[in-house]
């Protein structure tokens, strides 16, 4: 699964850890994050990650 | 001084540390200041605070103007604690239930701050709040420089308060650039080239879209230094140039020494260096701070890192200086390494390596030299440094 970097602070969303403070479960791939989520560092949205190099 | 009305009831009433010397370890030889605005309309509002420890000097200058209890909301554009830190006094004087206006992340990290549940009001950019007879208009400026930071105008009277945006580490007489004149702009620099260097592509973009909204921008209030009033395009144009990082026909040499081995090295090199008609500074670690070194850095092509090996690794203070460095992401450098070694000799690898992972490109392999350096290790040096020359006058233009 690939990790993908918030283009505003730096912030890399590994699906191997998901987001579990805000209800995303280890495991879930970028694409399956709901279109609400954002960047839990700077509150970027999803439009705003990039596939990490 | 403070309280000083900066346009028809809007007051500057932030206060001046005169002598703080460290800010988190960038060095203010000159102190800085916390600024902070109240705007007296049918509601008042407070912009931003101030250390936690100059609250009261605070309240003190609002109340000159108006009884600190009839603030009806505060507007937080930052939330570290040199802006944030005197909002726990604040609100206890004027109010604990008013409203707190900042940015979604704002909320975030100031609840991360301050266990008292405040009413905060979380905006986004182009949201609006009348006050009366003006208006506040909010831009969030995103990573400039934290997830929290967010920028007020105030749509009548063309004031933005761009929180850490444009300021200076700057104590004076003075509270606008025109009573400083040019002496300001290097210390907008350095607190640019220290603070801001990291997030250049973010503030280009910044730069656009402001332009893009067409604000009629007549004042440019920071919330550290003087207040732009007579020529705010000035520090915008600055900005501009800055994100560039261009870098001039300069080199740095940051060094330093245990038996002064590794500065005759470094002077070597300066005269190599000079020799080719390249402008250079010789910098002692334990003689300029690391926010003066980054500063000259900023504006120069070549870094130059000399460093003895201390117990097989790097001397301290070279650790440092990399480290701090790193986090800076300085663009379009060159780069290169020297030391004096007795017996094992690892830093200048360790230097080179350090290099590579800031992306800057290596001139030539390092040089290493043993003991004391002398006749044809100085040699050495200067070809090492005119080497250093020629790369620089190779890939900069002509100084103007
Ligand atoms: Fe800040
Ligand atoms: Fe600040
Ligand atoms: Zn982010």
């Amino acid at each position: 699964m690939k990790r993908y970097v918030c283009q505003v602070c730096g912030y890399v969303y590994d699906p191997a850890q998901g987001d579990p403070d805000n209800g995303i479960a280890a495991g879930t791939p970028f694409e399956k994050l709901p279109d609400s989520w954002e960047c839990p560092v700077c509150g970027a949205s999803k439009a705003d990650f990039a596939p990490e190099a | 001084m403070e309280p000083l009305q900066i346009a028809p009831g809007i007051y500057s009433v932030g206060v001046r540390d005169w002598t703080i010397r460290d800010f988190h370890g960038y060095s203010t030889d000159l102190g800085t200041t916390y600024n902070a605005f109240l705007i007296v309309d049918e509601q008042v509002a407070l912009i931003d605070s101030v250390k936690a420890e100059f609250a009261d000097e605070l309240l003190a200058h609002i109340a000159r103007v108006i009884d600190p209890r009839r603030i009806d909301l505060v507007v937080s554009n930052h939330t570290e604690l040199d802006h944030a830190g005197g909002l726990a006094r604040v609100m206890h004087r004027i109010g604990e239930e008013k409203p707190l206006y900042c940015s979604k992340m704002g909320a975030k990290n100031l609840a991360r701050h301050f266990p008292r549940k405040w009413n905060y009001r979380a905006v986004g950019t182009g949201e609006e709040l009348r006050l009366g007879r003006r208006t506040l208009r909010f831009l969030e400026t995103r990573m400039i420089h934290w997830p929290d930071s967010m920028f007020t105008y105030v749509v009548e009277d063309g004031i933005l308060f761009s929180s850490d945006g444009f300021g200076q580490h700057y104590a004076g007489p003075e509270t606008f650039d025109d009573e400083t004149g040019e002496r300001i702009l290097p210390h907008a620099k350095k607190y640019f080239a220290n603070i801001l260097l990291p997030y250049t592509g973010l503030i280009e973009k910044l730069l656009q879209q402001v332009e893009a909204l067409r604000l009629d921008i007549r004042m440019i209030c920071p919330d550290h230094g003087v207040l732009w009033r007579k020529d705010p395009g000035r520090i915008l144009e600055a900005y501009r140039t800055w994100c560039r990082q261009e870098p001039g026909r300069r080199a740095v040499i940051v060094y330093d020494t245990m038996w002064h081995s590794t500065e005759k090295m470094a002077a070597a090199i300066h005269e190599g260096i000079a020799a080719e008609g390249v402008s250079c500074r010789p910098m002692h670690l334990r003689a300029f701070h690391r926010s003066e070194i980054v500063t000259e850095i900023f504006d120069a092509r070549a870094v130059v890192v000399g460093s003895p090996t201390l117990n097989n690794g790097l001397f301290p203070t070279v650790a440092d200086f990399l480290c701090y460095l790193k986090g800076l992401k300085p663009q379009n450098k060159i780069g290169a390494a020297f030391g004096s070694y007795g017996w094992s000799g690892e830093a200048v690898r360790l230097i080179e390596e350090e290099l590579e992972r800031m992306k800057i490109p290596r001139i030539q392999e390092g040089l290493r030299v043993p003991f004391v350096p002398e006749g044809e290790t100085l040699e050495a040096c200067r070809a090492f440094g005119r080497a250093i020359g020629r790369a620089v006058v190779e890939s900069t233009a002509v100084p103007a």
